[in-house]
């Protein structure tokens, strides 16, 4: 393998995984709370598109902001059917994931014009870090990035710490294991999830910001192409442990990328199987696990 | 219901700054204005939704949270155009019901193998379909560019099968086809069957409490949920082959504009009665064929029907809760999945 691809799959890898540690650490946050939220992909969608019309309004900085708005604002559509209102959590999830699809496709042929015309923004420059930058084949794919990348990069073992070292986030991990115990022990759990999923709610319209500010530099209707529903895939993946879902994110991406290698050694294997195969392996993947590990905290039953 | 979204889509469209009078008159063109909206429109178009909201109502009733009529009908689709494009298996008289058999096995399989996952390594369904619908557009989209690629190997699709292997149209100077029947067909049956069989008892048992059906009414929990996971994907498969044979005539990879994901909303609306999903099937079946027309006629881009259907799902869950699937509420945490995963006794 040559150096050259070998950086190109680095970067592809990624690529794909920024995005997804952003999204899956927030849906690790709010399964642990004892709560799913399958409208992910609406949050991802949702936060892509708070981010073009924040970013053509005041600049990317600004777009970020107004992703991580657009992402909050979804979440608080869920938190509201599902904390507030008693409704069914997997419903309300694929509900909310229709309406982020029916509601930017809608807004953007209504903002930016009926045939959606291409709308182009200046994608967030790269931050080279000194010295790291430098390192053979994998520096640049993973050193010369935009700063949010070095914020995805920085959420993981930041969810870790958070979940292990703090106060906080102990209580959140009780509420997940044994929400009685946990309001006995005075615990507001009604609160604790809300912010869980407000934070999941920035995290995943962060996530969606990346795809418009970051790589695409433009936004495509349903552009979110299953990134949140690959996400949940991930935390279940990385058995609700945050630097599991980290390794999960990444071995995601890296076969993802493997179609770039397909690609560039001229096999003569279909793009469309190429594509599937993360989804079957992650299938695979799912299958191994799931008769051997032990009940994640946040779905364990109460007896 | 009706009034409720008769009132809510023009609030929607002035909302969104479009002309809601135009917008409403084509809506209501496009659907019921005339006779051959309503056939060619509405029927056509309720045609695919009815049998995947029968198909996502049959799951929930049985507790399995089956989010995957969309790849099972895809599946069905592929299959139905892999076997019509044979050549005399296209032409033969019996065609399209082969095309339809196949059709139904395609998206039973494919649901066959979340079923499997769930019974036999606990993987949540509600991952596991979604999953496994990328896959099938996945498959879909290699099969038009690879195996069933029309003969000029330009377009990325598959060549158009045989007039015979096509199903009859019903109605004269209309697009209403057999499969609108099939459909009604299949709702009666299964309504017959979850009301007057033991199978059907089996199953509602299964999805109210799996834990009492398994100890008090020693109903083997995990056969039952997976043959009814499988019949539901079963059906979503014979939708995706109606839709091949019925109306498309070709596989391509936009077969489906979602169908899988509006049987949701048609089933929710339909309180997952069988008989039910005919009315809300056809109501979802307006609301899409107007929408064609509202952006056809209007300039309102069809997509606002997913706001309308989302905020359908919405309200509906919210001011009417279903009795199955209560295990997925948060309250005192319990699990999401767990609670509704049977429990082995060994």
């Amino acid at each position: 393998m040559s150096g050259t691809l070998a950086s190109a799959l680095a970067e592809a890898t990624i690529r794909t995984a920024t995005p997804l540690f952003l999204a899956a650490s927030g849906e690790l946050l709010v399964e642990r709370a004892g709560l799913i939220n399958i409208g992910l992909e609406g949050v991802i969608l949702g936060g892509a598109f708070g981010a073009l019309v924040g970013a053509t309004h005041g600049g990317n900085a600004f777009g970020y902001a107004t992703g991580a708005a657009a992402g909050i604002l979804i979440m608080l559509v869920f938190a509201a059917a599902t904390l507030g209102m008693g409704a069914d959590q997997i419903i309300t999830g694929t509900a909310i994931t229709l309406l982020a699809l029916g509601a930017t496709g809608t807004l953007y042929r209504t903002l930016y014009g009926a045939s959606g015309a291409a709308l182009s923004i200046q994608t967030s420059t790269p931050l080279a870090i000194p010295l790291l930058a430098r390192l053979p084949v994998v520096g640049v794919a993973l050193f010369a990035q935009p700063a949010v990348t070095y914020f995805a990069y920085a959420v993981v073992p930041l969810t870790w710490w958070w979940f292990k070292k703090t106060h906080a986030g102990l209580a959140l991990r009780a509420i997940g294991e044994n929400p009685a115990a946990a309001i006995a022990a005075g615990i507001p759990v009604r609160r604790y999830r809300l912010v869980a999923t407000i934070v999941a709610g920035a995290l995943g319209g962060i996530a969606g910001s990346v795809l418009v500010l970051a790589q695409a530099g433009t936004f495509v209707e349903g552009m979110s192409a299953g990134r949140g529903f690959i996400a949940i895939a991930i935390v279940v993946l990385g058995r609700w442990k945050p630097i599991g879902v980290g390794l999960a994110a990444l071995l995601f991406a890296a076969t993802t990328s493997l179609q770039y290698l397909a690609q560039a050694t001229g096999f003569d294997i279909p793009y469309q199987l190429v594509l599937a195969l993360p989804y079957v392996l992650t299938l695979a993947a799912l299958a191994g696990i799931g008769g051997r590990a032990t009940p994640p905290a946040t779905l364990a039953r109460i007896e | 219901m009706l009034g409720g979204v008769v009132v809510l889509i023009p609030i929607l469209l002035a909302a969104l700054g479009f002309d809601a009078e135009a917008g409403m008159l084509a809506l209501f063109r496009g659907s019921l204005g005339s006779s051959y909206a309503i056939a060619s429109g509405t029927l056509v178009r309720a045609t695919p939704v009815i049998l995947t909201g029968l198909s996502v109502a049959l799951a929930f009733r049985a507790g399995v949270f089956n989010i995957g009529a969309e790849g099972q009908l895809l599946a069905g689709a592929a299959a139905a155009a892999g076997i019509s494009l044979i050549p005399g298996v296209g032409s033969s008289y019996a065609s399209s019901w082969i095309a339809l058999l196949a059709g139904a096995c395609a998206g039973g399989a494919w649901a066959g193998i979340a079923a499997l996952l769930r019974a036999r390594f606990r993987v949540l369904e509600v991952i596991s379909t979604i999953l496994l619908n990328f896959v099938a557009l996945d498959l879909v989209g290699y099969l038009v560019r690879g195996p069933l690629q029309e003969s000029q190997h330009i377009y990325p699709q598959s060549a158009t099968i045989a007039m015979a292997a096509r199903l009859p149209r019903i109605l004269p100077a209309s697009r209403l086809h057999a499969g609108f029947g099939i459909a009604i067909a299949a709702a009666s049956v299964a309504w017959w069957i979850l009301r007057f069989t033991a199978a059907g008892f089996r199953l509602r048992a299964v999805g109210a409490n799996p834990d009492a059906a398994q100890v008090a009414g020693e109903i083997d929990v995990v056969r039952t949920t997976s043959r009814a996971f499988i019949l539901s994907g079963a059906i979503a498969g014979l939708a995706g082959a109606i839709e091949l044979t019925g109306v498309t005539f070709a596989l391509y990879e936009n077969i489906s504009p979602g169908y899988g994901y509006t049987g949701i909303a048609v089933a929710l609306l339909a309180r997952l009665d069988p008989l039910a999903v005919v009315a809300s099937g056809m109501l979802f079946g307006a609301l899409e064929a107007g929408a064609s027309a509202m952006q056809r006629d209007a300039g309102v881009p069809s997509v606002v029907v997913s706001i309308v259907e989302a905020m359908i799902i919405l309200g509906l869950i919210v001011a009417w809760p279903l009795e199955v699937g209560a295990a997925s509420k948060p309250s005192e945490g319990v699990a999401p999945s767990e609670s509704r995963e049977p429990e082995l006794n060994t």
